[in-house]
């Protein structure tokens, strides 16, 4: 139980103590019982594995397309340039996004001890509003109705729904902060608030745009060219930034300690860790645009604070991964925690990764090849989908008030299944891209470029191959976990709320 | 500690105003002087607005995906300058919105692909990748030659590209519709398309002369890019940001 507050005096701070101490079920807590909106997560937690699965379906199709490109069909639906934006909006906002709004109304109500402000009304707003906004976005992509801006794709009428929901969701999540039980606000809170809002902000700004018609889908983007391109990066970065790690970063907050039953490693470390990955992240845009027309400088601040990110997305790793200091041996019997521990392995790793990638001779060789797309999935897959797949593992029993879950066994198959399908995708696209960065950049001994461009296209296939056969196995691990939990809920429920929380 | 982080932590404003504040600062930094830096765009001769055929065959590009593959940005090293041409200016797309520069070459840059190939090869190529390059991984756009462009409101789409600062003319949107049709017209009169659009290349674009398609309008587009400006007029040291 993380009720106990002695623990957290070993780090000598008071502070400590207010939080990761907050959370409990209601039926335990000793103070005043609230009622936490519980169906509305539940129903988030179903739309991350629907559209989870969506997501790496889709991954798996379009990995295909490029090593067989009779896969398009040669119809215009399902070709490759409309798929691809699918794709990665079903595993960015469908996946991701359903699996952040509903852990972060879990954590909020959770860790405040209040319930969702706005109640059930407001849960089912946000749940609705948000999968009309991946139903709105996607059947755009399939009509070829885009703006072309990548994870920005849908048009205005999509984006201006979507700023509707994600304002409500702001007052949700703030409104239940502010009315919380607890004097503190937990670390994860901190970080799922600098995710929505900065989610707003680069959201509102890179989509400004005028609609020639308000009949019609087609929009202008306000900005052009070089300014387009550098807000575009700005927002596109941060995406991964805010969304994809922020956002994540509030999960790892929550279920890492409750998985492995221990307090956050470092208190000070999460508010120095905090600050400054806020503060860093929001410069790193240009390095998607070295030696392009972006003025020089420009490129420089990009390169240098994404060489400074590292040390605070270290710092988060090292929080969560010291949090199991004394509970190692909890990896051994809980698969489901293996996973939220690898997923901060590979955070960690991606992490290093991308400040090497943002140097500028670096850049030079990867930029434009498949290394970065091999890069994006070690963070996709390794990081976010694991900590997901971790987070879920741990939220069904307790949602649906399961003794445990159906199998422990399949959640080792899972986490094998997917990791050996992770290390095939990266490693594929680290020789495949590099190969290609050289093959372009290579002259033979007359002076003459050594290769036309379509022999590095040919090059490719067999690391297509390959890429394809890791994404299918990610998907296959995802379907055993479909079918775990849909057997977990299936099962008798516990009465006693205790009995869940010493199994779980 | 003389700072405490408890008053952050126990106030939701403070901690959401300072959050915010923080999170706006690089941004501010790099993109504002991007409009403010009057070096930031090459002052250099004969970029000009699309014109509404390239326009909508921009729209197709944009519609179909292509950037996801293609980028249209050559940067500044021997092997591009040598496989695409010269380095990208930001002048050469100050009039894009959004940008088409891309982030991925599964096929070539395609920056200056216009006049490297006909456009008998074009349409071939769109139509079927594979008869043309085997090696290919590109899908086929087979359809667009069937399909009769929808242009009726080329007029407002050039208009709401002037709101949002692309510098077209009463006398360009006045006639949008007819140069339009004009410039896959090959025996129409095209002496008011070329003044309004110098170097917009017209005639027969997918090699069906009696239909306007959206091939026509694709070919066009691809057909001019990167060929507005003139290299020889300048030196390095023009180009400088």
């Amino acid at each position: 139980m993380l009720t106990g507050s002695s623990r957290f005096r070993r780090e000598g701070t008071d502070s400590m103590t207010a939080i990761a101490t907050t959370d409990a079920l209601p039926a335990q807590s000793a103070r005043t019982a609230f009622e936490p909106v519980e169906d509305v997560v539940r129903a988030f937690v179903v739309a991350t594995m629907f559209w989870g699965v969506a997501a790496f379906l889709m991954g798996v199709v379009i990995a295909l397309q490029l090593a067989f490109p009779l896969l398009n069909l040669d119809l215009e639906w399902t070709s490759f340039g409309r798929l691809r934006p699918l794709h990665t909006s079903a595993a960015i906002f469908a996946f991701g996004g359903n699996a952040l709004l509903g852990t972060s109304i879990h954590v909020v109500q959770r860790t405040c001890r209040a319930r969702l402000f706005g109640g059930d009304l407001m849960g089912w707003f946000l749940f609705w509003g948000y999968q009309l906004f991946i139903v709105l976005a996607a059947t755009g992509y399939l009509l070829g109705v885009t703006q072309s801006k990548e994870y920005a794709e849908p048009e205005w009428y999509v984006d201006l729904w979507l700023t509707l929901v994600w304002v409500a969701y702001l007052v949700a999540f703030a409104g239940t902060l502010m009315k919380r039980e607890e004097p503190h606000i937990y670390v994860a809170n901190w970080f799922y608030l600098a995710f929505i809002l900065t989610i707003a902000m680069l959201h509102i700004v890179n989509n400004l745009a005028v609609p020639v018609s308000p009949f019609g889908t087609k929009s202008y983007i306000l900005f052009s060219g070089v300014q387009d391109a550098m807000v575009q990066w700005w927002y596109g970065h941060n995406a991964v930034g805010f969304f994809l790690t922020a956002g994540f970063l509030g999960m790892m907050y929550y279920f890492i300690p409750k998985q492995a039953d221990r307090p956050i490693y470092s208190y000070r470390l999460s508010i120095v860790h905090f600050w400054s990955l806020i503060f860093l992240y929001i410069w790193a845009g240009p390095h998607h645009l070295h030696y392009t027309a972006l003025p020089d400088w420009a490129q420089t601040l990009g390169m240098t604070f994404s060489i400074m990110l590292w040390m605070p997305s270290w710092g988060g790793m090292i929080n969560g991964l010291m949090t199991l200091s004394g509970a190692w041996d909890k990896l051994r019997t809980d698969p489901a925690l293996r996973f939220s521990v690898t997923a901060v392995a590979f955070y960690g790793m991606s992490t290093f990764e991308g400040p090497v990638m943002s140097i500028k001779p670096v850049n030079g060789l990867s930029h434009y090849t498949d290394w970065t797309i091999g890069h994006v999935h070690s963070g996709a897959l390794g990081w976010v989908a694991f900590i997901v797949f971790g987070a879920v593992y741990y939220l069904v029993p307790v949602l649906w008030r399961r003794p445990a879950l159906y199998s422990t066994r399949l959640v080792s198959w899972h986490f094998w299944i997917a990791t050996v399908g992770i290390v095939l995708y990266i490693t594929a696209m680290w020789v495949s891209g590099i190969m290609q960065g050289l093959m372009w950049r290579a002259y033979d001994e007359l002076g003459f470029l050594q290769y036309a461009f379509v022999e590095t296209v040919a090059a490719m296939h067999p690391f297509y191959l390959i890429r394809a056969l890791g994404g299918l196995c990610f998907l296959v691990g995802s379907l055993i976990m479909v079918y775990n939990l849909r057997m977990t809920v299936r099962g008798a429920a516990v009465t006693a709320d205790g009995a869940i929380r010493a199994t779980a | 500690m003389a700072f405490r982080h408890d008053i952050i932590e126990r106030n939701v404003i403070l901690l959401a105003v300072l959050t915010l504040i923080t999170v706006s600062i690089g941004g501010l930094v790099q993109i504002i002087p991007l409009f403010a830096v009057e070096t930031t765009i090459e002052r250099v001769q004969g970029v000009r607005p699309y014109s509404p055929l390239e326009l909508a065959g921009r729209n197709i590009y944009i519609r179909e995906g292509c950037y996801v593959c293609h980028s249209q940005q050559i940067r500044s090293f021997r092997d591009e300058a040598e496989r695409y041409g010269h380095y990208s200016l930001a002048a050469e797309s100050m009039y894009d919105h959004p940008f088409q520069w891309g982030s991925k070459r599964t096929g070539p840059d395609l920056a200056r692909v216009g006049g490297k190939y006909s456009n008998e090869w074009h349409v071939a190529h769109l139509a079927d990748p594979r008869g043309v390059v085997p090696e290919s991984v590109m899908p086929p756009y087979s359809f667009l030659r069937e399909r009769a462009l929808r242009a009726d409101d080329i007029a407002a789409h050039l208009r709401t590209n002037r709101t949002v600062g692309v510098p077209y003319t009463e006398d360009m949107i006045a006639n949008a519709l007819a140069d339009l049709r004009a410039q896959a017209d090959p025996e129409a009169d095209t002496t008011g398309l070329l003044a309004r659009y110098p170097k917009a290349v017209a005639g027969d674009l997918d090699g069906d002369p009696r239909h306007l398609t959206e091939m026509d309008a694709l070919v066009a587009y691809l057909q001019m890019l990167g060929t507005l400006v003139k290299f020889s007029d300048y030196t390095l040291k023009d180009l400088q940001q």
